[in-house]
């Protein structure tokens, strides 16, 4: 398939300006990444509702969190590494605990960040922050998504994780696009097997789909972007017509996407499903493409799986 | 000022006895960091802060933020000699279903501003607080309680240099210095003296007080609000366990509740037993 590429992360970015306008009580952190999370664009904006809290995460988490309290709308970002798994005590204790309007966004999550290796490449973020009780988690498929997603939480009150990448990434969504928070999309429909993807993957899902086609396999792709609160009607939905399911992330196997989606169907539609991810191993440095080939990350996996979970049928 | 000093002092042995009594009627809880900030949050909610009882979340009211949320019971104490709930709620302390949780939440209990009880986070929040003051155009101030083993936490420390970087004078900590943690002496454990040039060297306006002294503690909170452009500390050199003989310096009370026998000791010497 030929894509068009655009980089999630001026989707934030954007966002964040048009909200700033829009509403006084925005107010946006990060930690000395503020152009590569391109918050930049809001400081330049409102520098007087933009807080560059150095190289200390748990002080901005917690800076976060007193704002929040004082009724502002609070963003705050940095590498999905640092914005997770070094702020979980934070974000435990002094956001999610005392659900607090703080959304964290957090940019260069997966293997596709690429030379900066095992250190950088954050594949536990989704597992880490949907165990919290009051975190509403999420994970863009494109620019579009990504700032509409932006848009619309900034009208939910509450504690809220937005993942999004550092690579250029295919354009799943136009303008028209409408995003809803806790609604999965059906990007394409298909009776014989369901590929749910997030991120990056949504485009290696509708890739792996035409692939299936051409078979004689007819596939449904559904973009879950919402993690949690995570769309057990779509689910149970998709397990009840296809019968199998397949589902694919830049994330570790273990507690991501996936295992979210085989816990409703463990519970109301027990049908055979494969878990695309990362194994359960430390990435390393590399180019993009090739780390996401090297790891599995890939059309023809999906493929792969969704035939073995086909087969697993009764 | 000092004339209502005999009204603080009373409050106080009030406060002593029913912090005694609701740990002990809890079974568990922390005596010892709870007596030693008795006179520091008397002073605050009686004579220091702006509050409304009748209103806890308004816009305009002083923050307090209790960092070392373990010592929850003597906070949980002056609310409700105040009036934001019953003391008779007191004696629910860590119960099921009771608004007063083993350590605080802002969701639960009327008059707390933040959550807090994993030690190190809440000056931080006090910062953000401070900072939504100030782009509010509001003119409250926050308050933000420390423990002495608490700052050996390493986010206090990213804090003590955003608070200065910032300039929020409307922000001042309090430390309770009653160098005791819960393994011993905190100069034994990790020594965290010379407390007050870190804070200086951090940007902080510094004073030291004895933490038992109303007098001392009053003109401190005054001393702090006029001070412009840093945050301030009153570093309180306080007594863990202060007002009760056996409980006094004593390790052992950092988190145990006192025996029946005990409470009855206690209470006498305290001089708080009357309700």
């Amino acid at each position: 398939m030929e894509w068009k590429l655009k980089n999630m992360r001026p989707g934030f970015g954007e966002a964040l300006v048009e909200l700033g306008k829009k509403y006084q009580q925005v107010v946006a952190l990060n930690a000395d990444l503020s152009s590569s999370t391109t918050t930049h664009l809001f400081g330049k904006e409102f520098p007087e509702r933009f807080f560059n809290c150095g190289v200390a995460e748990q002080n901005m988490m917690g800076m976060s969190a007193g704002l929040a309290s004082t009724g502002k709308i609070v963003f705050a970002s940095t590498f999905a590494m640092f914005a997770t798994g070094r702020v979980y005590d934070q974000i435990r204790q002094s956001i999610a605990y005392p659900k607090l309007n703080v959304k964290i966004v957090a940019t260069h999550a997966g293997i596709t960040v690429g030379g900066d290796g095992a250190s950088h490449q954050m594949h536990e973020d989704l597992a880490l922050m949907r165990v919290l009780p009051h975190m509403t988690v999420i994970a863009p498929a494109d620019y579009w998504e990504t700032k509409k997603a932006v848009l619309k939480v900034a009208e939910s009150p509450g504690p809220c994780y937005i993942r999004i990448g550092r690579t250029d990434c295919p354009l799943i969504y136009d303008e028209s696009y409408e995003f809803n928070i806790g609604r999965a999309d059906l990007l394409k429909d298909g009776e014989d097997v369901t590929i749910i993807a997030v991120g990056l993957m949504v485009s290696k899902a509708l890739e792996a789909a035409e692939i299936l086609s051409k078979e004689g396999i007819s596939a449904r792709v559904v973009n879950l972007s919402t993690i949690k609160p995570i769309d057990k009607r779509m689910i149970i939905g998709c397990a009840k017509r296809t019968g199998a399911i397949v589902t694919a992330e830049e994330h570790n196997m273990i507690v991501g996407m996936g295992s979210a989606v085989a816990e409703v169907l463990a519970d109301f539609a027990p049908v055979p499903q494969r878990r695309v991810g990362i194994p359960d191993v430390f990435g390393e440095s590399g180019e993009s493409e090739e780390l996401m080939r090297a790891y599995g990350l890939t059309a023809e996996n999906i493929v792969e799986n969704a035939k073995i979970a086909i087969s697993m049928k009764r | 000022m000092d004339e209502t000093i005999p009204e603080l002092k009373s409050s106080a042995r009030e406060a002593r006895g029913w912090v005694l009594r609701m740990i002990h009627e809890a079974g568990s809880g922390h005596p010892g960091g709870s007596l030693s900030l008795v006179e520091v949050l008397v002073t605050l909610y009686s004579s220091v802060m702006r509050h409304d009882p009748d209103n806890p979340l308004w816009p305009d009211r002083d923050r307090l933020v209790l960092s070392k949320g373990h010592g929850c019971p003597i906070l949980y104490t002056i609310l409700a000699m105040n009036g934001y709930f019953d003391k008779d709620e007191l004696l629910t302390l860590r119960k099921l279903g009771s608004r007063l949780q083993g350590h605080p939440s802002m969701n639960k209990t009327p008059g707390i501003d933040m959550s807090t009880g994993s030690l190190g986070q809440g000056l931080s929040a006090a910062i953000g607080m401070a900072i939504g003051a100030r782009l509010d155009r509001r003119d409250y101030r926050t308050y933000c309680i420390l423990g002495d083993g608490e700052i050996q936490e390493g986010q206090v420390w990213e804090a003590a240099m955003a608070a200065s970087h910032y300039k929020v004078d409307n922000l001042c900590a309090v430390l309770d210095r009653n160098k005791l943690q819960i393994d011993g002496h905190t100069e034994t454990i990790m020594s965290v003296d010379p407390v007050a040039p870190k804070f200086q060297a951090f940007g902080w306006n510094t004073i030291e007080v004895n933490g038992h002294d109303f007098k001392e503690l009053l003109r401190a909170f005054k001393d702090a609000a006029s001070v412009k452009g840093r945050p301030s500390i009153i570093i309180a050199n306080t007594v863990k366990g202060k007002g009760v003989s056996f409980m006094e310096g004593s390790v052992k009370f950092h988190g145990k509740a006192p025996s029946d026998e005990e409470l009855e000791q206690a209470l006498k010497e305290v001089g708080g037993g009357e309700q």
